[in-house]
């Protein structure tokens, strides 16, 4: 399959990419961006690690070729700390000590901050839905406590 | 056995522009004498750094073991700064390199202390610990804060604070009990002197280093027994953490790799002409049991990869199966152990456990690049020194001529343990055929799952006897799948207790899987003495407190816990509440799991509390992280894990056909610490072993169904139709 450029807006900014258009996306963040926040896991879709937003929404990149989502819109891990600070649900991963080893807490915040743009008031059935990624750790107790955080931040106004 | 008279292991100097490094001299323990060995304090250049002070008065502390998840690089420095008296806004971390002057000593020395005290005659299980430790920078055996911290870090920070204190004292000519250290400052009060910890780093270097210098009360604590955030978390949570697969240099290639499907099998054929002539492939390399591509990316590597069709052997396994293992450990196990003649009551049960794989999530991942006799290599394990001698025996050169570098860890578990570090000698031999190019090599999820170092899967043959009063009198078992005196320990007062391995040879590889031994024994144990309560038709905690007699440390975690926990208390239909309780790594643990069990036969685990005694909590945050962990990983395999072999194989590949626990699964965990003053036990592992024990009798106690086969999934809860 011979390499051509693909265009993708990444974290905002316009980037082409030389690459076969059978390239997941995951690897064409990680090694041809250099963007390394988002992880390899599995490769077919199962756990979640290499979790972004393509046009806002979680996707996992590991099963997604580029050629599939040209001139897309994807947000990485390190696309959401603007100038520098965390969005709110990486501060309540950090106010609730979530990691432990921290490998899979890319594709969580990921995977939790679409969830909560969408639905700010999920309900924990809608979060159980929704949030299938693996940890290995088992950071499962507080990963809910900092979602309950969030979501009674919304429900209280504040 | 082991008794350390020599104390003089602190040595101190100053830095390059003035500042203080003190730390442990030379390699502390001499193997052949099993004593510390005194160095020159005064030669730094055998100076082991454990903690820096700088002048701008920040404080440095150099952890000797990886970051993996547990918060240890955190709690060491806690109990640094703690006895200095620091600021701890003013404290930083970083891991120590991989020389072999930060070897284990302390380890091994917390080994000496830990002992239990029905093995203390056991010489042979003192020298086997010993042994095992030797030379290594290990991460592992829950070990960090009960061995470098307690023994190391913490005098390591006391001795600061004197020298410290007593560079104040001869700069303002004042007596030592004039000036106090507190907030990375020493004050004189009555001189109205203040100057920082930077300030006199310098002239704190040439003091004399106190060997026997004074400890705090834990009254006295202002750092520790407190929840402190982690260091490397804010790292964690916005993608910058670097991690053994994220590595990147200048001219890095790229290598996927595919490993004889069988163990110990070897690559017989392999037709490389069409992979060869793919985009970006720079050269197919040949190994004795794999093969691997090497190419300009890693998703070109996997492309041309698939396009080989290797050919190996079976190493003669070809016809191992997991019936075949486990009708191996049944003919071992042999008859059901005899019984006294004048028991009232005979108990049998037959318990089973799988293989379990480690599944870090961070798949195995590991760069190198060869030149001539030297190599540089990066990867994240939990022993440095034993991943550079790995790489250094794989390419045939000396250690030393090894430089490793030790990155974030994707999860451990065991994986990355001394001598299961495979994949680092793989990712040596690939780069010295690419030599001197920088190659990293990505581990496959299939390739993980498929060559792992394996939970051993297990069997026990259990039988136990009660009098006409219900007293046990008797409990005796048969093991295969491995077993050791810690494991097999059961706290209960029963005269007559015989535990013997009956072991069956498999070519299946195992190792440490998180809590070693105990997660498979704590199964089979405790499901066993809850077998004897209901036998005896009493209550399986009243039981359990009742033959504790001997334990006053197990019988006060077993009553805290079953009080957290409202054991007693009605439940609905189809709910029941199991309690078990292990030691492990000098920890006892005490859990009860609260379940609910559908008509259809879906199990939920509805609650978990969880009481620790590890004698003290350093970090109470993190403590209480490693036993939610602990729980949910020895929950993840006890309901749904399981690792089967067929034609030699492993019949799983990735976590659509190995299941874990998801958000969905997991119960609230409960945790509570009782503070027995006890020698420090360990955190990492001890959480694990109850847990499938404190299920499989909350199964019970809901339905009346004795499960003794794990995992859970395949046990058939459903009402009989």
């Amino acid at each position: 399959m011979a390499r051509m450029a693909i265009t993708l807006t990444v974290n905002g900014q316009v980037r082409s990419l030389d690459v076969e258009p059978d390239t997941p996306l995951l690897w064409a963040i990680r090694d041809t961006l250099g963007l390394t926040g988002t992880k390899f896991g599995c490769g077919v879709a199962a756990c979640g690690a290499c979790t972004v937003h393509i046009n806002g929404k979680a996707e996992r990149s590991c099963s997604i070729p580029v050629s599939a989502i040209e001139g897309a819109s994807i947000t990485t891990i390190e696309g959401l700390a603007a100038n520098g600070a965390l969005n709110r649900v990486q501060q309540a991963w950090l106010d609730q000590q979530v990691p432990q080893c921290g490998y899979c807490q890319s594709g969580m915040i990921m995977a939790v901050s679409a969830l909560l743009a969408e639905k700010p008031h999920a309900t924990d059935a809608e979060v159980d839905d929704a949030i299938t990624n693996i940890c290995r750790c088992g950071t499962f107790a507080r990963i809910r406590k900092a979602i309950h955080s969030l979501a009674a931040v919304e429900a209280g106004g504040a | 056995m082991g008794k350390w008279t020599r104390r003089g292991f602190i040595g101190a100097g100053v830095l390059v522009g003035g500042g203080l490094v003190l730390g442990v001299t030379g390699a502390a323990l001499s193997p052949a004498r099993h004593g510390l060995r005194e160095d020159d304090p005064e030669n730094i250049g055998q100076l082991t750094t454990w903690i820096l002070i700088t002048p701008d008065n920040l404080v440095t502390v150099l952890v000797p073991h990886c970051e993996m998840g547990q918060g240890a690089q955190t709690a060491l420095a806690m109990m640094a700064a703690e006895e200095m008296e620091a600021d701890w806004k003013l404290v930083r971390v970083k891991e120590a390199p991989a020389l072999d002057a930060y070897a284990n000593a302390y380890i091994v020395r917390a080994f000496v202390n830990d002992v239990p005290g029905p093995f203390e005659r056991g010489f042979d299980y003192g020298t086997y610990r010993l042994a095992r430790w030797f030379g290594l920078q290990v991460t592992g055996g829950s070990m960090s804060v009960r061995g470098t911290g307690h023994h190391g870090m913490r005098v390591a920070g006391a001795a600061a604070r004197e020298m410290l204190i007593g560079a104040a004292a001869d700069m303002w000519d004042v007596d030592r009990g004039a000036c106090a250290a507190g907030n990375s400052h020493v004050t004189a009060a009555a001189l109205g002197r203040v100057a920082t910890f930077g300030e006199l780093a310098k002239a704190a270097a040439r003091q004399p280093v106190p060997t026997h210098p004074a400890l705090k009360g834990y009254k006295d604590y202002k750092i520790r027994r407190r929840p402190q955030q982690r260091f490397d978390l804010r790292s964690k949570v916005d993608g910058s953490a670097i991690y053994g697969i994220d590595f990147t240099t200048a001219g890095m290639l790229h290598a996927a790799v595919d490993i004889a499907p069988v163990f110990g099998g070897k690559l017989v054929s392999v037709d490389t002409t069409a992979a060869e002539m793919m985009p970006g492939v720079k050269k197919v390399v040949r190994l004795e049991e794999a093969v691997a591509v090497v190419a300009d990316s890693y998703w070109r590597a996997c492309n041309a990869l698939a396009a080989l069709k290797p050919q190996y052997d079976d190493a003669g396994h070809g016809a191992v199966s997991t019936a075949s293992i486990f009708a191996a450990f049944d003919k071992s196990l042999g008859e059901v152990p005899s019984m006294p003649a004048d028991a009232a009551t005979v108990i049998k049960a037959d318990y089973k456990v799988p293989f379990l794989p480690h599944a870090t999530m961070e798949p195995m991942a590991c760069t190198a690049r060869v030149t001539g006799d030297k190599a540089e290599v990066w990867a994240g394990t939990q022993d440095p020194l034993n991943a550079r001698k790995t790489a250094a025996d794989a390419l045939g050169i000396s250690p030393e001529n090894v430089q490793y570098t030790n990155l974030a860890l994707g999860g451990g578990f065991g994986r990355k343990l001394p001598n299961y570090l495979d994949f680092v000698g793989i990712s040596a031999r690939i780069a010295k055929e690419m030599s001197p190019a920088p190659v990293k090599m990505i581990w496959s999820r299939e390739t993980d799952m498929q060559h792992g170092y394996y939970r051993p899967a297990g069997m026990t043959r259990f039988a136990g006897a009660l009098d006409a009063s219900g007293r046990p009198i008797a409990m005796r078992s048969f093991y295969a799948g491995g077993g050791d005196r810690e494991s097999t320990f059961m706290p209960y007062a029963v005269d007559d207790q015989k535990y013997a391995a009956r072991d069956a040879e498999h070519p299946i590889r195992t190792g440490p899987w998180r809590s070693v031994l105990n997660s498979q024994h704590g199964f089979f144990k405790e499901s066993f003495i809850d077998e004897m309560a209901h036998a005896a038709k009493k209550d399986p905690f009243e039981f359990r407190r009742e033959l504790m007699t001997d334990h006053p440390r197990f019988k006060a975690v077993l009553e805290r816990v079953a009080q957290m926990a409202g054991w007693g208390k009605p439940l609905p239909p189809r709910e029941g509440r199991g309690i078990a309780i292990c030691e492990s790594f000098g920890s006892i643990v005490g859990q009860v799991a609260h379940v609910a069990v559908s008509p259809e036969g879906v199990l939920k685990v509805k609650d978990v509390y969880a009481v620790a005694d590890c004698g003290d909590v350093v970090n109470t945050d993190t403590a209480t992280a490693q036993v939610e962990g602990g729980v949910m990983f020895g929950l993840s395999a006890a309901l749904l894990g399981a690792i089967t072999i067929k034609d030699g194989k492993v019949e799983q590949s990735n976590f659509n056909d190995f299941q874990t626990m998801i958000l969905k699964d997991a119960p609230s965990v409960h945790v509570d610490f009782i503070i027995s003053g006890a020698h420090p036990g360990g955190l990492g592992e001890p959480a694990v072993p109850p847990i499938a024990a404190a299920v499989a009798n909350a199964i019970f106690a809901a339905i009346g169904i004795r499960v003794r086969e794990l995992p859970f999934k395949d046990a058939r809860l459903a009402v009989a139709t």
